[in-house]
């Protein structure tokens, strides 16, 4: 471990000691100090550069050629069979299952983030004690998807009928007079169950986000609008909203992309049983299933890279609308 | 600002929501928490919500065995406390049969088959009566019916610490977790300052690139650096599967965002701060090293918050790049796989689950501040 963080520090140290001692300055006759001195320019950047591009080309430009490359390929990775694994991928019923069900998670949960978000947001602004809510309600931010599947896994928790209920739910249901159910096998609903937990997990990222928006809002526009004579709920959607758009558009893809690559949730609740596979999950299934099959776990990942492409290009778009 | 308007009615009705909601969010994480510090079986048996009150058991006891017996009176007798030493629980009915385990009233006397008796008093005195002698080798049966206290205790942290091997899984986690967030810090921050201060060409386009990685989803590394360490590890005879191994991919997937921020950050430092060191003869590694990396102490927090948080919860990554070994499994990983084996065994799962949490837990409560920073840096141009 110290190793490992040593080797790193030694090599940026070692690095530019090097280059400083090769190309000296100190005691040489001004033109080659002036040369050495536009070489070290031309040279540093790299040097501080280097490593972290390195990285980032082992890890993530040079898969996503790789991955393509892969998903042309059947099982065993040596005979080309062009794109014979997307349209098997999209003649296959789990596939298109969990197609279905991943643009669920993305109509549903980015929404209800962002709305319960916004809305916790505004009146957590209200209260004196807004700032301990936010941070509990924050919370579940910081816990692991699995950590959390475990805890809604015990709300979910079903003992049979005419048993006393320890889950949560079934024991409110049971409360209100219903019968108890084995939430995470109901077809269609279970889906909405799991996408609870992401909801759960994500809105705090929302409400935090947006909070610092609002208060961001120009209070003359505010007070404008209250002097005009218009309602809280009129000045909240018709003078602040349009304020923060940008920023909920950010919230709304961020959450958009996590969805996406939604996967331990699903691993750990149900494992795509009862009709709720997810693509990333699907993924990782194809990875391992049967000895492995990377051609179609390829062809899957790639499915999920077209579908946050748009969202990088919005990205870069701004980014370089904004930069400098 | 709008609140002058509100009148009492409606700010009472903001905090009665403000209030549901987040008991709502709490309550789940809250729920988990109390299950794990009970006695493992009220756990199992009634919900954490009824963990304050007493609790009704109907519990089974075998008695002292035939060799124990006495001779009273021309009498057989069987002696002896259901409870052993300590005498606390109050027994409410008892019976004999399996089948009518509340037939009796503590205190009373229950005739048996072929005149034997059977006495229970509420503090569990039992005393069993036969004309003839008792046989078999082992005691009657007592089934009765108590009212337990609610008992809190550690035990179930103890076995998942010592016999799941959660202890030696935080240690794993802790190895993983630490290398992980440094390393890509050091890249991080060096690259950002080359983006942001330094001249050279080609520097947009790096920037570009490096806010279309940010949303570039794992999926689409895994399979072919899976095959990547597997040719590695098989040309230097070593396991594909290792400490160096996963640092190295959290580093890479964590550097499109820990640049992103840096660069940001260190772009809107001020400039005079830099030019004036520049020309008193600093070059960019000492500028870097004296001025740049204390100045972005807030940035290099909150980064190392993140990383710190997405490492530590990561389940994919050690599931693809590390191996299921005692020495290797994360806390994540080993969850899953309790998950699988203990399924039902809630005790088990719920301390596990609150060690899993307790540290990002602290480190989000501790560092919260850094934490909202980084995030507002991220995403609100």
């Amino acid at each position: 471990m110290v190793l490992g963080i040593a080797g790193c520090i030694f090599y940026f140290v070692g690095s530019n000691y090097v280059l400083d001692r090769v190309y000296g300055i100190h005691g040489k006759s001004p033109e080659v100090a002036a040369k050495n001195l536009r070489r070290i320019a031309l040279i540093r950047p790299w040097l501080f550069l280097g490593p972290a591009f390195l990285a980032l080309t082992v890890y993530l430009i040079y898969p996503v050629f790789a991955s393509l490359y892969i998903s042309l390929f059947d099982k065993t990775g040596d005979t080309f069979i062009g794109i014979n694994n997307y349209t098997w991928l999209f003649a296959n019923d789990e596939f298109l299952q969990s197609f279905m069900n991943n643009m669920m998670w993305l109509l549903i949960v980015p929404a209800a983030s962002t709305f319960l978000g916004l809305v916790i947001a505004a009146l957590t602004d209200r209260v004196w004690w807004g700032n301990i809510a936010k941070s509990l309600i924050f919370m579940p931010m910081a816990i692991s998807f699995i950590g959390a599947s475990i805890i809604w896994k015990f709300i979910y928790d079903y003992r049979g009928d005419g048993v006393e209920q320890i889950g949560l739910l079934n024991a409110i249901v049971e409360f209100f007079g219903g019968t108890p159910e084995a939430w995470l096998t109901m077809p269609g609903w279970n889906n909405i169950f799991l996408m609870l937990i992401l909801i759960w997990v994500q809105t705090g990222f929302a409400m935090v986000i947006l909070s610092a928006a609002l208060r961001g809002i120009p209070e003359e526009t505010v007070e404008a609008a209250v002097i005009d004579g218009a309602s809280g709920i009129r000045i909240f959607f018709q003078i602040m909203i349009p304020q923060i758009w940008t920023t909920i558009a950010v919230v709304w893809t961020t959450i958009t992309i996590l969805v996406l690559k939604v996967f331990d949730i699903v691993l750990a609740m149900t494992n795509g049983q009862w009709d709720t596979q997810v693509l990333a999950n699907l993924m990782f299934d194809w990875m391992f299933r049967g000895g492995g099959d990377f051609g179609r776990g390829a062809a899957v990942a790639v499915i999920i890279m077209v579908l946050v492409i748009p969202i990088m290009i919005w990205n870069i778009r701004q980014e370089s609308k904004g930069g400098r | 600002m709008i609140m002058s308007k509100t009148s009492w009615g409606a700010q009472t009705l903001v905090h009665l929501s403000v209030l549901v909601l987040v008991i709502m969010w709490t309550i789940p994480t809250a729920g988990l928490f109390i299950s794990s510090i009970r006695d493992k079986d009220q756990l199992a048996l009634s919900g954490w919500w009824t963990s304050l009150s007493d609790s009704q058991q109907n519990l089974m006891h075998r008695t002292e065995g035939p060799d124990s017996q006495t001779l009273v009176d021309g009498k057989y007798i069987l002696k002896g406390n259901i409870f052993g030493a300590e005498k606390a629980n109050d027994i409410s009915v008892f019976g004999w049969k399996s089948r009518s385990p509340e037939a009796f009233k503590a205190g009373t006397t229950a005739d048996m088959n072929k005149g034997q008796t059977m006495a229970v008093e509420a503090n569990g005195d039992y005393l069993l009566t036969s004309p003839t002698e008792w046989t078999g080798s082992r005691g009657k049966r007592v089934f009765y019916k108590v009212t337990v206290p609610p008992r809190f205790t550690l035990d179930n942290y103890k076995e998942v610490l010592s016999s799941e091997g959660i202890g030696q899984s935080f240690i794993n986690s802790l190895t993983v977790t630490i290398p992980s967030t440094v390393i890509p810090i050091l890249m991080a921050a060096f690259a950002a300052y080359a983006l942001a201060w330094m001249e050279f060409p080609g520097r947009f386009v790096l920037v570009a690139i490096v806010v279309g990685l940010l949303v570039v989803p794992i999926q689409m590394s895994l399979i072919p650096l899976l095959q990547l360490y597997n040719s590695i590890g098989s040309f230097f005879g070593v396991s594909p599967k290792g400490y160096l191994g996963i640092w190295l991919a959290h580093t890479g997937f964590g550097l499109p965002l820990a640049i992103y921020l840096l660069r940001n950050y260190i772009a809107g430092l001020p400039k005079e701060i830099i030019e004036s060191a520049r020309v008193d003869g600093a070059n960019h590694f000492t500028v870097f090293v004296k001025i740049i990396l204390p100045l972005s102490f807030p940035a290099l927090a909150s980064f190392a918050i993140f990383q710190f948080l997405w490492v530590w919860n990561d389940l994919l990554i050690a599931m693809v790049f590390l191996g299921n070994g005692e020495d290797e499994i994360v806390l994540t990983g080993r969850l899953r796989e309790m998950l699988g084996s203990r399924g039902g065994n809630w005790e088990i799962l719920t301390a596990s689950a609150f060690i899993t949490i307790i540290v990002p837990l602290c480190v989000f409560f501790s560092l919260q501040r850094y934490l909202v920073r980084g995030l507002l840096a991220g995403s609100v141009k």
